[in-house]
């Protein structure tokens, strides 16, 4: 039977603060209230020590020579590998494929998987709370290929009408592309309900996991997606890597993204022959150091526990929501029962953009505008919002923090 | 850097009451400008007559620092020949994005508005008024942005 999350052992808040350098940081002589995560989370010094020593001991470049480090480099990589398969219990290492981030994820798959098969009249199906990343590359294969975007609604609170999404599935309908956790509302959506109603009609399945994997356990076999998609930064990891996960029988039948070293077998000037999965989808040097050390954050992660950490985030949530419905004038957007540890929020009177002005003079940290996620702000009539997003690092007092600072932000502009 | 020096008096009260808040009926230079980064919209309506600007009036959805600059930016070029208007155009240029340059005596309140320097952020909510002007006035039919 799982472990009821709720009942989780707490979490040693002061020894995990400590295990994150830049919290001791001052901002404008204030103690920095790092509520951006969302954007991007911070590092572990295991993280941090991951990187450098890898590069001050076991750099080289991988898959290419039979020299010591060389071959240090190439081991550490893929195990690296065997971690994310871990990770998201995917069934094979062939089935992982390293990228930049979600978004480089998303074009690969727009551009392998769909401008190949797709053509006039066939639909890809998303929802309104989208990021931007799950729109522009289908919305950039539709005009390759002649196929169309359909948009599933979502209601006042933020929940995407399920009702509305099954309409919608029919024999036309090649890809369904939803992300897991809305970065600007905090929804999260029910994607195995999703994904098992787009498997009953043969359709393909992509899930934007960015903004879920920091704060819950996926399991990509139990959920039945195509492909899954995640950020090393959001997880407490480097920039600039990131992982596409797919079925291995749908990446087989995937013609390479990009050309180049490391994704061949062999070239001549007549032919070349692709390498197997999943080096057919990573030509050049890799960002190594990044995989190294994702490795390590994802050890880090487990270590704490990613269900004590959703049940602490959870409380942070209630917390944050109590305490910031009692500020006047302030709304939150999004409401959606099942909620990440976010809160997107406006108030009367003070533009998002001066609020994020005023609390960095705090040394609160927040992110301000649209979240790339234009639809959204459309939606709710706003031009921007505030958005608090919590990590298993932040306390109540931080909270209480960003609370005092917006009542600054009202006496100075409301 | 002092956050009293960004939001100055004459900044919250033209947050507050924006002047020549609204369409302008009888506009014959218009120009519509964005701020993708923090959403910020606006609309310049203007008059020209001759090389005067005789009228204008501006609509936003848009940050303090972005409504208050255009509205001391349409008190301050209203009733002003284009060249004047163009030689101020570079002189709060020149204000909001060099840092040690002296404030001109001749700004008046636009002067308020030097604090934003020290806020490199808020740079473009403080030009995005002046640039959909500028646009307005060369009648570019294309949106201007920030970015």
């Amino acid at each position: 039977m799982a472990a009821n999350p709720k009942s989780a052992a707490p979490l040693d808040l002061e020894r995990i603060r400590r295990d994150f350098p830049i919290l001791s940081r001052q901002i404008r002589g204030k103690p920095l209230v790092y509520l951006d995560n969302g954007a991007s989370a911070q590092r572990p010094s295991a993280v941090i020590e991951a990187e450098r020593e890898y590069y001050e001991r076991h750099h080289a470049n991988v898959h290419r020579g039979v020299h010591t480090l060389s071959q240090e480099a190439t081991d550490l990589f893929e195990g690296a590998r065997e971690k994310v398969r871990g990770f998201l219990n995917a069934a094979s290492t062939k089935e992982i494929v390293f990228v930049r981030g979600t978004t480089e994820a998303i074009n690969l798959v727009a551009q392998a998987w769909g401008r190949p098969r797709l053509g006039k009249g066939d639909e890809i199906v998303i929802t309104w709370l989208e990021h931007h990343a799950n729109i522009v590359p289908w919305q950039q294969v539709c005009e390759q290929t002649g196929a169309g975007l359909k948009v599933v609604p979502i209601d006042r609170r933020g929940v995407v009408d399920f009702d509305a999404y099954l309409g919608m599935l029919g024999p036309k309908t090649r890809m369904v592309a939803i992300a897991h956790v809305s970065n600007a509302l905090g929804t999260v959506l029910p994607v195995e309900k999703f994904v098992a109603a787009a498997r009953e009609h043969g359709i393909a399945t992509l899930v934007d996991g960015a903004q879920a994997v920091p704060h819950q356990r996926v399991d990509v076999r139990s959920l039945g997606c195509d492909f899954y998609a995640f950020s090393g930064h959001k997880l407490y990891g480097p920039t600039g890597i990131g992982v596409l996960y797919g079925r291995e029988e749908v990446l087989d039948e995937m013609p390479p993204w990009q050309g180049g070293g490391d994704m061949i077998l062999t070239v001549s000037f007549e032919r070349t022959t692709y390498n197997h999965l999943p080096y057919k989808f990573e030509a050049g040097t890799p960002n190594i150091a990044g995989a190294v050390a994702l490795g390590t954050a994802i050890d880090y992660v487990e270590g704490v526990g990613l269900d004590r950490i959703a049940a602490y985030e959870a409380g942070l949530l209630d917390y944050a929501t109590e305490r910031l419905s009692a500020v006047p004038g302030l709304t939150i957007v999004g409401t959606a029962p099942e909620k990440a540890s976010l809160v997107s929020f406006v108030i009367d009177g003070v533009h998002p953009h001066d609020l994020g002005t005023i609390l960095d003079a705090e040394g609160v940290a927040i992110r301000t505008g649209h979240h790339c996620a234009m639809p959204v702000m459309d939606f709710f009539e706003v031009p921007a919002t505030a958005r608090a997003s919590f990590a298993f690092y932040n306390t109540r007092a931080e909270i209480d923090a960003l609370v005092t600072a917006l009542g600054r932000a009202r006496e100075m502009l409301g | 850097m002092d956050l009293t020096d960004l939001y100055r008096d004459v900044i919250v009260d033209h947050n507050r009451n924006p002047r020549n808040f609204g369409k302008l009926e009888h506009a014959n230079r218009t120009a519509e400008g964005n701020n993708p980064l923090c959403g910020d919209r606006l609309h310049v309506f203007v008059e020209v007559e001759g090389d005067v600007i005789r009228d204008i009036r501006f609509e936003c959805k848009g940050c303090a620092i972005s409504t208050a600059s255009a509205s001391l930016m349409s008190e301050a070029v209203k009733g002003k020949r284009l060249d004047d208007v163009r030689h101020l155009f570079e002189e709060v240029h020149d204000m909001l994005t060099r840092h040690d340059a002296p404030v001109p005596a001749d700004l008046g309140k636009l002067a308020a508005l030097s604090g934003v320097r020290e806020f490199p952020a808020r740079v473009k909510c403080a030009s995005l008024a002046w640039h959909t002007l500028n646009a307005a006035l060369v009648k570019e039919s294309q949106p201007v942005t920030t970015e």
